[in-house]
């Protein structure tokens, strides 16, 4: 064991995996003590900007296959702590830490119109631990810290979906659903961790999936494996699980959407793959079984369910919701296929996705700042009047739909080809019928947006709201042209895991 | 050599589309859209593409530009559609449509010169949305929901084609487009998506509802490419597949009874060019080199003439408003010139010898007759009639002759004479002059269609049909003149589908309602408890639903614990 590492001289980049969880955790309190909203809003960006350049070192640092391993206090594994960071979550925690900047930039703004000015502080402090929590939990390689750090994001995301309360007064009883869901799948997921514990001894990741291997066909672990599985289905909005999920994000500010979209249902989804893949061993039969005989058909269902549900609506963020559960099940499909190239699609389809969702629902909250409520007949016409905006939510819907030259594109690609691989022939006709659904709500969207009379009294929005939707549009494209930061990390990843 | 030169055609036509958007609407602009093809054909000429233009993209090796015999002739007469095409739209002072003409027409060209199955299906979906704002920008209500049919079929060919590729690249490993046998299910896909885009039987309709609802310059450019380029895709990746003889046959005899009872000349007209495509898919079929000569040659010479009868009934269209043959005749006295090309265009298309129809159709006749498919010979000859009967003759003469309509509309504007003019040259300089199309074609042409029997036969076929022509006029048998609409295989998607899955998406949109009212069946007990308790139904519905999601939760770890412990 590489226990050996010095401690006693203080190089920074050396202790990047810790700084890269610790630093808005302490911007949050210091906030909240200055409790301005200008200050607020500086320490935050400045924050998510810091967490961004440390987590391009890290995807630096992790892109050639190696792994970085911190040990938190000194304490060497498995008494200690153990942060590790490889590929598979330094393109998550890219992924997370751009977002969070974009979507920072965006409610410098944009937050005005949805919550009210005195609350702004505590909104940004929230949103940090969020962050926090999230980047906790991909970073570390202790499973009751993935726990600890899973409830510090959720805890903040109950408050932040809440936050919605002051345009309409529903998101308090999602924001309550949201919570009691989550709790459950909280305490599922420590029940788990309490079995795997009581048959191990052991928190570590890496030290657990050692002593399973030598207890070999033990019920004790199978049951704990069963309560996570369950417990990070609900999180991740697996979807028998996922009622939660339309309230809570049609009903929680844009801004907060927007950034759960791209990363909240990722990152449960990163936990679940780290079980399967680094606690228990994908060979075991009872993991294979739980993959072929539940995820995958669950997986399939998501894709068509979600897009049929999703062409119905009329409320249009519950409408991007319902695609994000659709979305979703590509990834499960992906990962239940247990292959290399599946897990590769899965996690090419988690960054991919996270941009082309983020960049709908931010267009879609620009639209409502100025129409004010989220209806498919408030956009009328606002191809016209907005012509910035709705181009970048062409853009962003011809992405989630996976045409070429877009990101979408390529994570479908791979998918397709991943269960070619695995002999699937129908799964990959469900895969093409679920994307021409999306055709369908995405071309409703575009229809009302472009074929209708332009409106008088709305105009185009101000730089500092378009910018960041241009941005994330952007990188749909440069992703669908350019893929070397998405799948070959994402191929060494696979390749790591397995 | 300039490393200019090293461009893929299509970028030209891109950026010349882009470029369009900022000239000010008029001449310039005109000028301009028009010289863009010119430029790109003269780049294309002088420019060195033998290795192709490979780019690597993910693990796929894609060709940009593969030139060889049979992308070069279709690649040229591209060029010289989209040429003429917008010099007939000299006139129009708009912005979107000189830029979609110059996408669509580039991402044919890009088409035609893929030399990877990938690059292929890209500009395969780029000429279906670019194409389909030519029908939209007429603006009628009309032509929306048939752009919107036209798109959802090019869509649908296009995810078809995108399976089989994935399908193709499983089995084969590669993706380089080639000839392939049928017999694989990626082959079939494969095919049977270039089917839909060359209006095989039975997938044809979007053809003949699409066209006419177009704009009158967007009809012309639209004939060009959209078919003509899945007739390239057959003839690269399909030659000699015996099946596309008989497609191919009955796609020459079947729409000859629409087109003589239609009533729209522009829809006579689309019918008749899904006829004649059925000759080159009997050309593919046949596969020799004779015969593939046949089917580039014809290819060749269709887009010229078909454009210029489309040319001319859209002149009529944009002077007297309408297309209808009922409403239509003795305009011969006031466009004398317009009346001159549509005849020389129908001249050309009942392949007259010395106009060009004459010496493409025969090559693909000839590879017939000598490959001994004598039935299928008798069938062409058969459709050749037909097309002399609804295309040659009855367009010209419903439109320009028989009765005085009344109408006395002015001469067509001279952009589009200057179009028509050109194209009709074409037309028969093509006809005196085979020698030059022959040495474009794919393969050697040791043929000579200017035999005293071959021009004795053709014109004794022409007699004949004409006579038949006459009898009927004369004895009042002809249909046509009659205001109606012709059910056509569209019907059985048009109303009786749609009803199916309107009946499907009920059950679908009822889904996650059928799910919950079975959950609350199922739980009412539990739910009557709770309900009793907490007052008002808005809570108590909420409250319920949380409920609901808990027990949910509970029947899957249920059954994870069984799918794991059992």
């Amino acid at each position: 064991m590489a226990s050996e590492i010095k401690q006693t001289v203080l190089h920074l980049s050396d202790h990047l995996p810790i700084l890269q969880v610790v630093v808005p955790m302490l911007i949050a309190p210091i906030i909240v003590i200055f409790n301005n909203r200008l200050i607020a809003w500086l320490l935050s960006f400045f924050g998510t900007i810091i967490c961004l350049i440390i987590s391009v070192a890290l995807m630096w640092a992790t892109a050639d296959g190696s792994v970085l391993t911190y040990f938190l206090g000194g304490w060497v594994p498995p008494v200690g702590i153990e942060y590790r960071i490889d590929a598979a979550n330094s393109i998550l925690l890219f992924l997370i830490s751009v977002i969070s900047v974009i979507v920072m930039f965006f409610s410098s703004n944009a937050l005005i119109s949805e919550v009210p000015k005195e609350k702004h502080t505590l909104f940004y402090a929230c949103f940090l631990l969020c962050l926090t929590g999230l980047l906790g939990v991909v970073a570390t390689a202790d499973i009751f810290n993935v726990f600890v750090f899973l409830e510090i994001s959720s805890l903040s995301t109950y408050v932040l979906v809440a936050q919605g309360s002051y345009v309409d007064r529903r998101a308090l009883s999602a924001s309550f659903n949201y919570l009691i869901m989550g709790t459950i799948g909280a305490t599922f997921f420590v029940i788990g961790i309490g079995f795997i514990y009581m048959a191990t001894g052991s928190l570590n990741m890496m030290d657990i999936s050692e002593r399973a291997l030598e207890l070999g066909n033990n019920r004790t672990i199978q049951a704990g494996f069963a309560f996570i599985i369950v417990g990070m289905g609900l999180k991740l909005a697996m979807v028998p699980l996922h009622i939660w999920l339309p309230n809570a994000y049609s009903f929680a500010p844009t801004v907060v959407t927007c950034f759960l979209a791209a990363t909240a249902t990722k990152v449960a989804l990163y936990v679940l793959i780290r079980f399967v893949f680094s606690v228990f061993n994908y060979q075991y039969g009872f993991v294979s079984e739980i993959f072929l005989f539940l995820l995958m058909p669950l997986g399939i269902i998501a894709m068509i369910v979600g897009s049929v549900i999703a062409i119905f609506k009329q409320n249009l963020k519950k409408l991007l919701a319902y695609s994000s559960l659709a979305q979703i099940g590509y990834m499960v499909l992906g990962l239940s296929l247990l292959s290399e190239k599946g897990l590769s699609a899965s996690l090419v389809h988690m960054v991919n996705h996270g941009f082309t969702k983020a960049a709908l629902f931010m267009a879609l909250g620009a639209f409502i700042i100025n129409t004010k409520n989220p209806y498919l007949s408030s956009i009328k016409g606002l191809g016209k009047a907005m012509p910035l905006t709705s181009a970048a939510f062409v853009v962003g819907g011809l992405s989630l739909i996976g045409v070429p030259g877009t990101a979408g594109f390529i994570s479908k690609w791979l998918l397709i080809e991943a269960v070619l691989e695995a002999g699937y022939w129908v799964v990959a006709v469900a895969i093409l019928v679920s994307s021409l659904f999306a055709v369908i709500y995405i071309w409703k969207i575009v229809e009302v947006l472009y074929f209708n009379e332009k409106p008088e009294n709305h105009g185009e929005l101000s730089f500092y709201l378009v910018s960041p939707i241009w941005i994330l549009a952007l990188f749909c494209i440069f992703l669908g042209l350019n893929t070397g930061l998405t799948v070959d990390i994402a191929n060494m990843a696979a390749e790591i895991l397995f | 050599m300039s490393y200019l030169y090293f461009f893929p055609i299509p970028v030209y036509f891109f950026i010349g589309a882009v470029l369009s958007i900022f000239l000010p609407k008029g001449f310039i602009k005109s000028i301009f859209v028009t010289l863009v093809p010119v430029i790109a054909l003269v780049a294309f000429i002088y420019g060195d593409y033998t290795n192709g233009l490979k780019v690597q993209f993910l693990d796929l090796e894609l060709d940009f530009m593969r030139v060889d015999k049979l992308s070069t002739v279709f690649a040229i007469i591209f060029c010289i559609a989209s040429c003429l095409g917008n010099i007939f739209a000299f006139h129009l002072r708009d912005t979107m449509q000189p830029f979609i003409a110059l996408v669509y027409a580039g991402a044919a060209i890009g088409a035609v010169f893929a030399g990877d199955l990938v690059t292929l299906f890209v500009y395969w979906e780029v000429t279906a949305i670019s194409s389909v704002f030519l029908i939209w920008a007429r603006g009628t209500e009309g032509s929306y929901h048939a752009g919107m049919r036209y798109l959802i079929i090019q869509v649908l060919s296009g995810v078809v084609l995108l399976y089989g590729i994935a399908l193709f690249y499983h089995d084969n490993n590669s993706i380089e487009f080639s000839r392939m046998e049928l017999g694989s299910l990626s082959s079939y896909l494969i095919f049977l998506a270039f089917g839909i885009k060359c209006a095989f039987p039975l997938l044809h309709n979007w053809l003949q509802d699409s066209y006419p609802s177009a704009t009158i310059t967007g009809t012309v450019i639209l004939s060009a490419f959209t078919t003509k380029l899945a007739v390239y895709a057959l003839a690269r990746g399909f030659a000699g597949t015996e099946i596309l003889i008989y497609i191919g046959a009955i796609m020459t005899v079947f729409p000859i009874f629409f087109a003589e009872v239609e009533n729209d000349l522009r829809k006579v007209l689309a019918y008749s060019l899904n006829n004649q495509l059925g000759f080159m898919v009997v050309g593919i079929g046949i596969g020799t080199e004779l015969a593939l000569n046949g089917t580039a040659a014809h290819a060749f010479s269709h887009i010229l003439y078909k454009a210029l009868l489309f040319m001319s009934v859209g002149a009529v269209l944009l002077r007297t408003g309408t297309s209808r043959a009922s409403e239509l005749g003795g305009l011969y006295r006031t466009m004398p010139l317009t009346a001159i090309f549509c005849l020389i265009g129908a001249a050309s298309i009942s392949a007259f010898p010395l106009f060009s129809g004459f010496i493409s159709k025969s090559l693909i006749m000839s590879g017939a007759g000598k490959e001994h498919y004598q039935f299928i010979w008798l069938v062409l000859v058969f459709a050749s009639a037909g097309v002399l009967s609804h295309s040659g003759i009855k367009v010209p003469f419903f439109a320009f002759f028989h009765h005085d309509s009344g109408k006395r509309p002015r001469e067509a504007p001279l952009n589009m004479l200057i179009a028509m003019g050109l194209t009709a040259f074409l037309c028969v300089y093509i006809g005196i002059n085979p020698g030059h199309l022959y040495s474009l074609l794919p393969y050697e042409v040791k043929y000579n269609p200017y035999t005293l029997e071959h021009i004795l036969t053709q014109l004794q076929l022409l007699c004949f049909a004409i006579l038949a022509f006459y009898v009927l006029y004369k004895f009042k048998q002809l249909p046509s003149e009659e205001r109606g609409v012709n059910l056509d295989f569209d019907w059985t998607y048009r109303k009786l589908l749609p009803s199916i899955i309107n009946i499907l998406v009920r059950i679908l949109s009822n889904f996650e309602v059928g799910v919950l009212k079975f959950f609350k069946t199922v739980i009412s007990a539990f739910v009557y408890g709770v309900y009793s308790l907490s007052g008002p139904d808005s809570i108590t519905t909420r409250i319920w639903t949380s409920g609901t999601m808990v027990l949910c939760i509970a029947i899957v770890l249920l059954v994870v614990l069984g799918i794991i412990l059992i």
